[in-house]
């Protein structure tokens, strides 16, 4: 790798790692081959579009209120997303971005708001874009554990609401038992780090040449950031989404029959 | 004499509930009915006939698309549901189990049971004390069933709505509980049994209302 970067023949050969693995499907006649292909093509379009879009949102020209828009724009793309992973959710759309805004209004305003980063385009998109794709996962998780547990486990819950227990004594031990295991994933992640992989932010850091102990300390930072914004937007979508599975009048809807 | 519950044109529908259709299925229409106060009230007729759908509406788990339902003289829709589930406490036909010990399940419904008193609550249904610290999923059903009883009568309701709560249980176990149940009923609380057991209705109840289908 060179001062300035990788080059395109640098980036043509990356791929040859693609090719082996490609190339050892055919061998034991996995079927991946076509897969494979596929998703790194896939990947490398995706990359160099956003690659020439930040180009021109990261250039310090750019108005702030653009970033802003850009952070929006994620946030309505991120909702619209969740719905596709989980039509059977209902309201997941609205859900989904009421939760991930949560977690980059509070996680972002703390990381700038307590001048960790300084404002600016370069900073706050990239965060903004790490809060809202890692918290995608886990709040789609979570609204599907969420159905399925409250569905499961109906003769629980009206039991307990026979017992003229108001609705989160009801659901607290359903909701309880599908955060963890929606947070379970981020938690291992966080506890991992280090000692059983590197995670990308930071081994790009470094590769670009960064010294390994700010590259740390930045990392460090946007683990906190990744496992507080998870945990904030899976808490809001549970909060929410069983908000809308009673009535009113604390009865168990169907989930079919949702408004 | 008031009546313990009335019914007032009460229409029920479930929406998507027809196994055949996926449609809308009726399951009360237009029931008109006065359960009198006091003993066991038994409802019986062949599955589909509304009863259980009854009891759940008592206990508001259910709301009717139209019509009323009355409650010792006052519209159940009035109370405060929390308050009216704890006055009306209902027996599912398969017992509700928490995770945790016997106890833990009763202190869902009372928090601050001292481990003698659940002695004692479970030495009375015929259980023995030291099952507290078993595993609510290791009891048997009559077992569980029986603890289900105690958890419903530790809110200290005004009248028990049970669903078929002896259903594939021994003939021990149905002995115990209709005991108990039948001590129950002398000392004041009310009672509403489905069943599909003629026998049992006669042993055990002092009403008996017959449902029938209708045509969604």
């Amino acid at each position: 790798m060179s001062e300035e970067g990788i080059s395109v023949v640098g980036l043509a050969a990356s791929a040859t790692i693609v090719c082996v693995a490609v190339a050892i499907s055919a061998w034991q006649q996995l079927g991946l081959g076509r897969t494979l292909i596929w998703a790194a093509s896939r990947a490398a379009f995706q990359l160099l579009s956003v690659g020439f879009v930040l180009s021109f949102l990261l250039d310090p020209k750019t108005p702030l209120v653009v970033a802003f828009a850009w952070i929006v724009v994620m946030l309505a793309f991120a909702g619209w997303t969740a719905r596709s992973r989980a039509p059977e959710v209902p309201n997941m759309a609205f859900l989904a971005t009421l939760s991930l805004s949560s977690a980059a209004v509070i996680a972002l305003g703390l990381l700038f708001g307590l001048g960790v980063f300084s404002l600016n385009p370069r900073t706050l998109i990239p965060l903004g874009g790490m809060v809202v794709g890692n918290s995608i996962s886990a709040t789609v998780l979570l609204a599907r554990r969420i159905i399925d547990s409250f569905e499961e486990q109906r003769s629980q819950i009206e039991a307990r609401l026979a017992l003229g227990h108001t609705r989160n004594q009801a659901s607290n031990p359903c909701l309880r038992s599908a955060l963890r295991t929606a947070l379970i994933p981020q938690v291992e992640t966080t506890k991992a780090v280090g000692i059983i992989f590197l995670p990308g932010a930071m081994v790009g850091l470094i590769l670009g040449g960064t010294d390994p102990q700010i590259a740390v300390a930045v990392q460090v930072t946007v683990m906190y950031m990744v496992l507080g914004s998870v945990s904030i937007s899976t808490t809001v979508l549970g909060l929410g989404l069983r908000r809308l599975l009673f009535t009113n009048d604390l009865r168990l809807r169907r989930t079919s029959v949702v408004p | 004499m008031t009546a313990l519950f009335s019914f007032r044109h009460v229409s029920l529908t479930f929406e998507g509930q027809d196994k055949a259709t996926s449609e809308s299925a009726s399951v009360l229409r237009d029931f008109s009915l006065d359960i009198p106060d006091g003993g066991v009230t038994a409802l019986v007729g062949p599955s589909g006939s509304g009863k259980s759908s009854l009891l759940r509406l008592l206990n508001r788990l259910e709301v009717p698309d139209s019509g009323s339902i009355w409650f010792r003289g006052q519209d159940i829709s009035t109370f405060e549901v929390t308050e009216l589930r704890r006055r009306v406490g209902m027996v599912f036909q398969r017992p509700a189990l928490f995770p945790g010990s016997v106890a833990d399940n009763l202190r869902v419904a009372r928090p601050d049971l001292t481990e003698s008193r659940i002695g004692e609550l479970l030495s009375q249904v015929g259980l023995m004390a030291e099952l507290g610290d078993r595993e609510a999923n290791r009891l048997s059903g009559g077992e569980a069933q029986r603890m289900c009883i105690v958890r419903s009568l530790l809110v200290e309701p005004e009248v028990l709505l049970l669903d078929e709560p002896t259903t594939s249980l021994d003939a021990e176990s149905v002995f115990v509980i209709e005991t108990l149940l039948g001590d129950l009923a002398r000392d004041g609380l009310a009672q509403i049994w489905v069943s599909h057991d003629e026998r049992q209705v006669e042993r055990v109840c002092d009403h008996v209302f017959a449902f029938c289908e209708i045509d969604s």
